[in-house]
């Protein structure tokens, strides 16, 4: 069988895995990396949003050979580490308003909102209503109101 | 049921708040206390001259009472123990899934243990037969069931830890102080409880009377405290059923019918797709074909490849206009039209999916003599059962792990992956880790049925003479779990032998307005569609409809609509809700046409509650561009007021009432499943539209009323019906016409539907073409 390389949570990684089998799966069924969730398997409910090179990817839309060796692959796992601390800030903003209620939707949600305000913030501009109604994932729990308020609040420290 | 202890004697208040617990034999001290016996101590027995239909049966018993009198033979225990490292764990026999009782139990035990919050674990208990009736999570009656048994538990342990730490400190207990974690003698001397773990462990068990704390000095119930798992849900430490690691289950999924509970007959291609990539086993079950591989990416295109002959299901052919036809005849006679002037409107309100984020899921390892099954449930001794009797297998044999679940909304008071998998992995001999694909969730999965509800209302001059409503809905299937609990206390109640169905509903059901002569009945047609009750029941669609009903009653009588629901509601408690919904929303301000505000009051689970929105039906806005979503009119504004008696977790609470009323404008607006030729048009999120970010109100206000309640009333579910009911009645205010049909959009269909064979759509494989 093929191997792919690639980066996750700052380690490299090689599997062992048809090419057509899409990112979602390798990190979860192979590699055990379940923070990204599933909730549709065609890049509309934005569960496992994670970060490829720092921009939010679906990767439940990904399938594993389109990934080269220096592809940094960022799940809720790894997020924190990419400011060197035990928690991203966006992760302690939304503890601050406790956000989550079953949490399912929250790993997707907090890796959106993050890539959202750097967005933003390469645009030198601050965020917007309209960039928040254009948050596209799902929270069946509704959410919604506490995720805009963590969002203002985590991009004041990012 | 109301009222603190102000003004009553000192000794009838200590009274209430003394009980009996327990110490059982352990080597570490381990307090119990029975649930169900101490709760409600208040409950009236019910009249036997009370027939139906008679005015206000929920005002004797309602649905939560019930539960808690179903739960009163029982002799499960609920138990705290402590351990040497200063924590203590608690096994808590329900299921969270989002509401938030982890965190609301821990703080019962917090307060009444002086202990740390962070120190005090709770688990979620496997299923315990011996608690018959009190392992069911539903009816939003957890708090309600175990607020006095688990504080007894807690009050018991508190006894023995002081009782223990007396000797070790060479002390009385009066002169000792237990505060977080650690008791202190007058001397200064202290001793964590961990140090007391042991010898406050008891060699037999024995009865212990104990006292709880008095409202008036708690510190921990009361004020707003996050989540216990809040760290976990957002490092994705949270560990769900699907990310659990049990060994040598595999992804497994099942291909399903092109209908609804279509049956499945032979297979074209079994070898085929046994011989594809990762594909470790095939096999023919109950409700489709199963497929097994190393990666579900690999089921899927599994389920994708094989060709099964269907036949037909058990809605076959059927569709929206034909149940609405079915509805039709099975609603019962509202009478003859009364001589006065009358109000009167027929609603339909259509099929809604009741999916959560996290499919239908379980993992089953089924060996030749035993089963262990892990899965969010809500009814788990039922589900134990049902496998048990599935596997052929005795009760005891089945181990079911109640795993924490990804949202609910009805769903979880079922079993139906639980028992695929269990069914899969005996006929494979393997563990497999089942789960739906979206698709299957959507349109094979259970939904709120489709219901219309006809209401007359008479009036004469300023006075309502009758209210008359008629539900009739698609069968709900309560048949597992609250299905048991009304069956087996049916007997018991003023309502003799109407149904379950029919009981259920008289008891969620109460007319909070001053209208004469009141009745409610249900008629349920059709047991071809898989049903549940979504969240709140049948509440949002029938108060919904009295609602905008009251609205145009209070039009035809030339009143404000909400001064006419003031001046006609039954008592000061809800009176208190409204006034301040109104007052917190503005409510009359000037509005721009095109936009207004709508009120509505809804009363259950023992709480009140009022809801007061403001919407934009402007075209600019219904209009505005969304991708692959509906835009719709605007909730700008939503104002929940709620008064639940007393509230464990304030911060808790907000959250469950946001929550309901993103639910309520779903339900309004947006949300609804298309029924065709046997099967429902809705295939996943892009096609079902819940309320998203570009739904939600701007502008949101949650006013939690004071109460000196020594009594907690529901939550989990309490929000939904007021938000819904207000939300269609500003809309009605907006466009100048009253809605009738539910969700408004219901009558456009937003997307291209997805083919139905193969049963599951491709993964797309662009996605890093949208990187962002
Ligand atoms: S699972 Fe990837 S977007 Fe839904
Ligand atoms: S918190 Fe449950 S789906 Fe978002």
């Amino acid at each position: 069988m093929p191997e792919y390389t690639f980066r996750v949570n700052g380690e490299q990684v090689t599997v062992d895995v048809p090419g057509d089998v899409r990112l979602l799966w390798v990190l979860r069924d192979i590699l055990g990396i379940t923070g990204p969730k599933y909730g549709c398997g065609i890049n509309v409910c934005k569960a496992c949003t994670s970060h490829v090179n720092g921009r939010a990817v679906n990767p439940c839309a990904v399938p594993v050979a389109d990934l080269r060796p220096t592809d940094e692959v960022t799940t809720i796992e790894g997020l924190a580490a990419t400011v060197g601390e035990d928690l991203h800030p966006m992760q302690r903003a939304w503890i601050d308003h406790d956000v989550a209620q079953c949490g399912y939707c929250q790993p997707g949600q907090i890796m959106a909102a993050v890539a959202l305000v750097r967005r933003v913030a390469a645009e030198g501009r601050e965020i917007t209503d309209a960039d928040l109604d254009g948050l596209r994932n799902i929270c069946r729990c509704g959410t919604y109101f506490r995720i805009r308020e963590a969002i203002r609040a985590g991009a004041k420290d990012m | 049921m109301t009222g603190s202890n102000d003004g009553m004697p000192p000794d009838e208040a200590v009274g209430r708040r003394r009980f009996l617990g327990y110490v059982l034999a352990a080597p570490t001290l381990v307090a119990a206390a029975e649930l169900g016996v101490t709760a409600s101590p208040d409950i009236r027995p019910p009249s036997p001259d009370i027939r139906l239909p008679s005015p206000e049966i929920t005002e004797i018993l309602d649905l939560n009472d019930m539960m808690t009198l179903a739960a009163l033979p029982t002799s499960g225990l609920v138990t705290v123990e402590v351990h040497p490292d200063g924590t203590v764990s608690f096994a808590l026999p329900r299921a969270e899934v989002g509401q938030g009782i982890t965190t609301s139990t821990a703080m019962l035990i917090a307060e009444e243990m002086s202990v740390p919050l962070d120190r005090v674990r709770v688990t979620l208990a496997d299923a315990r037969p011996e608690l018959v009736f009190n392992q069911l999570t539903g009816g939003s009656n957890t708090t309600i069931a175990t607020y006095t048994p688990i504080r007894v538990a807690a009050a018991v342990a508190r006894l023995r830890l002081l009782a223990a730490a007396a000797v070790e400190l060479g002390s009385a207990v009066t002169d000792l102080a237990l505060k977080d974690g650690v008791v202190t003698a007058r001397s200064g001397a202290s001793v964590g409880i961990g140090a007391l773990a042991g010898t406050a462990a008891s060699t037999r068990t024995r009865q212990v009377p104990v006292t709880l704390t008095p409202r008036e000095d708690f510190t921990v119930i009361g004020r707003p405290q996050n989540r216990i798992d809040a760290l976990d849900a957002v490092t994705g430490r949270k560990k769900f059923t699907m990310d659990l690691d049990v060994p040598g289950a595999k992804p497994t999924m099942i291909c399903r019918p092109p209908t609804i509970n279509g049956r499945v007959g032979p297979v074209a291609n079994l070898a085929e797709v046994r011989a594809m990539p990762g594909v470790t086993d095939v096999v023919t079950v109950s409700t489709g074909v199963a497929v097994r591989a190393e990666t579900f990416g690999q089921c899927i295109d599994a389920v994708r490849a094989l060709k099964v002959s269907w036949k037909p299901g058990t809605a076959e052919g059927k569709s929206d206009e034909t149940v609405l036809r079915e509805l039709e005849a099975a609603e019962l006679p509202i009478g003859l039209r009364p001589p006065t002037p009358v109000v009167e409107e027929r609603f339909t309100f259509h099929f809604r999916s009741n999916s959560a984020l996290e499919p239908n899921c379980a993992i089953a390892d089924v060996r030749a003599d035993r089963a262990e099954i892990w899965s969010s449930l809500k009814s788990p001794i039922v589900a134990q059962q049902a496998i048990a009797a599935t596997l052929r297998l005795p009760v005891g044999r089945v181990t079911v792990h109640v795993t924490e679940g990804g949202g609910s909304f009805g769903r979880k008071l079922f079993s139906d992956a639980a028992l695929e998998a269990a069914e899969v992995s005996q006929k494979l001999g393997k563990p497999v880790k089942l789960m739906w694909h979206r698709a299957d969730d959507s349109r094979q999965g259970r939904t709120h049925p489709m219901a219309t509800s006809r209401v007359r209302v008479s009036y004469l001059g300023d006075t309502v003479l009758s209210y008359k409503q008629r539900h009739t809905s698609v069968s709900t299937d309560l048949g597992h779990g609250l299905g048991e609990i009304i069956t087996a206390t049916a007997a018991k109640l003023p309502v003799g032998d109407i149904g379950f169905s029919e009981t259920f509903f008289q008891l969620s059901q109460t007319m909070s307005y001053d209208f004469g002569s009141s009745s409610r009945l249900l008629s349920e047609t059709d047991k071809g569609f898989n049903t549940g009750s979504m969240r709140n029941v049948y509440s949002p669609d029938v108060t919904c409809a009295r609602e905008l009903i009251v609205d145009r009653l209070a039009a035809r009588m030339g009143r404000d609509p909400y001064r006419f629901r003031r001046d006609f509601l039954r008592n000061d408690r809800s009176r208190a809700v409204l006034e301040k919904a109104a007052e917190a929303g503005g409510w009359g301000r000037p509005m721009p046409a095109g936009t207004a505000q709508g009120i509505a009051f809804h009363a259950e689970y023992k709480s009140v509650s009022a809801a007061l929105v403001e919407i934009d039906c402007r075209p600019e806005t219904v209009g505005r561009p969304i991708r692959d979503g509906v835009a719709g009119p605007r909730v700008t504004k939503a104002v929940f007021v709620v008064d639940v008696g007393l509230v464990v977790n304030p911060r808790g609470l907000e959250a469950q009432m946001m929550g309901g009323i993103m639910d309520g404008i779903a339900l309004a607006l947006t949300s609804s499943l298309h029924l065709r030729d046997g099967y429902f048009l809705e295939a996943s999120w892009d096609n079902y539209f819940y309320t998203r970010q570009w739904n939600t109100p701007p502008e949101l206000q949650i006013i939690i009323m004071p109460s000196g309640s020594e009594k907690p009333g529901g939550a989990g579910e309490l929000g939904v019906a007021a938000s819904m009911a207000a939300v269609a009645c500003a809309y009605g205010r907006a466009t100048g016409t009253m809605p009738t049909g539910f969700p408004i959009n219901h009558g456009t269909l937003s997307f291209t539907p997805k083919p139905t064979v193969p049963p599951v759509p491709p993964s797309p494989t662009d996605g890093l073409d949208h990187a962002r």
